[in-house]
């Protein structure tokens, strides 16, 4: 239960700082503890969700451990449940299946069997299709961090094709390693898969999924994090291109001193179903959490879905914590909900806080782009690049950057679907 | 020689207690290389005349018109305004996340002239024109506005003017906030745009402060929504002196 004295936290940063962008038609959420689960949402207004201690949740990693999902679960309540029945229910593919790795420095790749110790010491699954994409695979892909000088990889699948699939992947960062993980997703794919990170003691890691699927592409993805003593997580969910595409990360920062910090920026056109549940539970005491998701919806029917719960546990003591989401909606028609969810369970903590605001577009800001002679489209874009831009500058990869502020323009030059 | 010219104008806004007219008649003519002054008491309208002229949707023209050099302003874009060589440094510049300075400037600056400045030369002009307004370089780097001070945004405001080159240019209170070196500073920046390019510049202000650096040739007291007396830069010192008590007592017994 929610600690009485969480009354008494301090709101460590000011919610002033939030993004401008989000200008007319506002819905707000901001506070500093409690339980203020809000759907905020773009055109049918708001409702109130119920809640259970987010780390008391039902976990197992064999399937039939799950009852059928009806779509009225709040894990699924959201989601398209009908177009990922196969991915839930179905027999699944847990074979290996052809990427393109690119290792460089202090890394390695390879392929381990079901039986390595490794496997489920990250997290275990709270639904039925990660509890499915467990049961299924065969073998899962191992990436290795292992030296303090740093190193890099990068996984892409393009050709995972549209047979339904199972995958695992193990990201395993030694003690005092530092490095970058990219899992670089492109073509069709019909995929639940299961992504284990461990960040051990004095750590430092950075790790990206990007999205940018094909038309037609369901993924639903599981990211379990631990992040040890004194180590640094850096996660970012990228999400562009796919039909339904929902990546749901959940990061335990277990040592104390652990610092997780949790982007995300994703882009739904017309049709478009993105989504991501991020769980950030700080166990250990002095740890540092910042969530956050950005995200703009265009063209009818684009449906995006951000829940953000941030447990803080009883020894979680000196906790600095703060989540929030932004969304910019730009046409009629979609469909943002965005739910900031804070629970505190130590009273002495340093900060916590949350916000979450969907809105339109600030024509204050477009006035001021405009009266230097930008034409109104050119200024549109310039703005809504800007929004997502202030997550994409964070990731501090250079060429990954780069490539996602041309995806992000291409989406909004429409030459995309 | 550009005139920009104002006539009759009549705006208003829409407030939740309904439509509210705030311009009442404004009449005002101001040629290149011209600076008059409009200065009024808070909530006289001074603002609102800046951001008609520029064209902000907020504001209805009710009647009358604005035309540069014979064309109709009030039938052009925001955009097309600031194209035609319509510029104003705004009271409340707008921050803009995750667009740097130096991308808005070049962006601003192709579709001003109509195509991409030169890199070598667009580069040095910027550097230069930072350094004259004593910004630091970094700034370019910054997304604009961003957690600027009140100083630095007014700087960012002048600084576009100089590199825009546009033909005329409303200063909607760029004194405010300013401690003295920074007012000297973006004075100082203001009329080099002036001596370079026989900029036209309508000052907009509260106080007679900036008109110590910035001489005005004519001085326009903007009362109640419209011209209330006009006068040469002695109207300024005797306003100094007495405040606007005289026209408010003036109007209020009307
Ligand atoms: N959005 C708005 N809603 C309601 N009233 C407004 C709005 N904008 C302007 N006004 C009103 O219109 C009048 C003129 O405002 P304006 O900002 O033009 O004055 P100003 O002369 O620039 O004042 P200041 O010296 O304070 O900058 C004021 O009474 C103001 O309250
Ligand atoms: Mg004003």
């Amino acid at each position: 239960m929610t600690d009485p004295k969480s009354t008494d936290v301090v709101d460590s940063l000011s919610t002033d700082a939030v993004n401008p962008a989000v200008g007319d038609d506002i819905e707000d959420v901001t506070g500093t503890g409690g339980r203020p689960a809000i759907i905020a949402d773009a055109t049918t207004g708001h409702g109130t969700v119920p809640v259970q201690t987010r780390n008391e949740r039902f976990a197992s990693v064999d399937v039939a451990d799950f009852p059928a999902v009806t779509g009225r679960e709040a894990v699924w309540k959201l989601t398209p449940v009908a177009d990922l029945q196969q991915l839930i229910e179905g027999d699944l593919d847990g074979g290996r299946y052809q990427a393109d790795t690119a290792v460089d420095g202090g890394a390695e790749v390879s392929w381990v069997g079901r039986d390595d110790e490794r496997i489920g010491t990250a997290g275990i699954p709270e639904d039925r299709a990660a509890a499915n994409a467990w049961s299924s695979f065969d073998e899962a892909m191992l990436i290795r961090l292992t030296s303090e000088e740093g190193g890099s990889v990068t996984v892409r699948r393009s050709e995972l094709g549209d047979a339904p699939r199972a995958a695992h992947t193990i990201v395993d960062v030694a003690r005092f390693a530092r490095g970058v993980v990219v899992l670089d997703n492109a073509g069709p794919a019909h995929l639940a898969e299961n992504v284990e990170i461990r960040v051990a003691d004095g750590a430092d890691v950075t790790v990206v999924s990007v999205q940018d699927w094909a038309d037609g592409a369901k993924h639903v993805a599981n990211h379990f994090a631990q992040v040890g003593r004194d180590a640094r997580l850096k996660h970012v969910v990228v999400s562009l291109g796919g039909d339904v595409v929902r990546v749901n990360p959940s990061v335990t920062l277990a040592g104390a001193g652990a610092d997780g910090e949790l982007l995300g920026v994703y882009f739904a056109d017309a049709g478009q179903h993105l989504e991501s549940q991020v769980f950030l539970f700080h166990q250990g005491d002095h740890t540092k959490g910042r969530v956050e998701y950005r995200g703009a919806l265009q063209g009818a029917g684009a449906h995006t879905v951000w829940v953000g719960d941030v447990l803080i546990g009883p020894d979680a003591t000196g906790t600095d914590s703060y989540e929030q989401n932004r969304n910019l909606v730009l046409s009629d028609g979609t469909r943002a909900d965005s739910i900031p969810n804070l629970e505190i369970e130590t009273g002495d903590i340093a900060g916590a806080g949350h916000a979450s605001a969907t809105g339109r577009f600030d024509d204050e800001q477009l006035f001021y782009l405009q009266a230097r002679g930008i034409p109104e489209d050119q200024a549109r874009r310039l703005v809504v690049r800007g929004f997502l831009s202030s997550i994409v500058q964070k990731i501090g990869v250079p060429e990954l950057e780069q490539r996602l502020q041309d995806a992000i323009e291409a989406e909004l030059a429409g030459a995309r679907s | 020689m550009s005139t920009l010219a104002i006539r009759d104008l009549h705006v208003s806004i829409e407030t939740e207690q309904g439509t509210k007219p705030i311009l009442r008649g404004v009449d005002l003519t101001i040629s290149t290389g011209e600076t008059p002054a409009v200065m009024g008491p808070n909530g006289s309208g001074k603002s609102t005349l800046a951001y008609t002229i520029a064209g902000h949707p907020r504001y209805t023209v009710d009647s009358g018109s604005i035309t540069l050099d014979g064309e109709d302003v009030l039938a052009m874009s925001v955009d097309e305004r600031a194209r035609a060589g319509l510029f104003l440094a705004m009271q409340y510049p707008v921050e803009i996340p995750g667009v740097t300075v130096s991308n808005f400037l070049r962006t601003a600056k192709t579709a001003i002239d109509g195509q991409a400045p030169a890199i070598r030369g667009w580069v040095k002009d910027v550097r230069g024109a930072m350094g004259d307004l004593r910004m630091d370089q970094a700034f370019a780097e910054r997304n604009v506005n961003e957690g600027f001070s009140g100083g630095e945004k007014k700087r960012h405001e002048i600084l576009q003017l100089e590199l825009l080159k546009p033909r005329f240019a409303v200063l909607d209170e760029t004194d405010s906030g300013l401690d003295v070196d920074a007012l000297k500073i973006v004075s100082e920046g203001v009329n080099r745009a002036k001596s370079e390019t026989d900029l036209g510049v309508l000052l907009i202000t509260h106080y007679t402060r900036i008109l110590r650096y910035i001489k005005p040739d004519f001085v326009h007291v903007f009362v109640n929504g419209r011209v209330a007396e006009e006068g040469g830069p002695e109207l300024a010192d005797r306003l100094e002196d007495e405040g606007y008590d005289r026209f408010l007592t003036a109007e209020a017994t009307v």
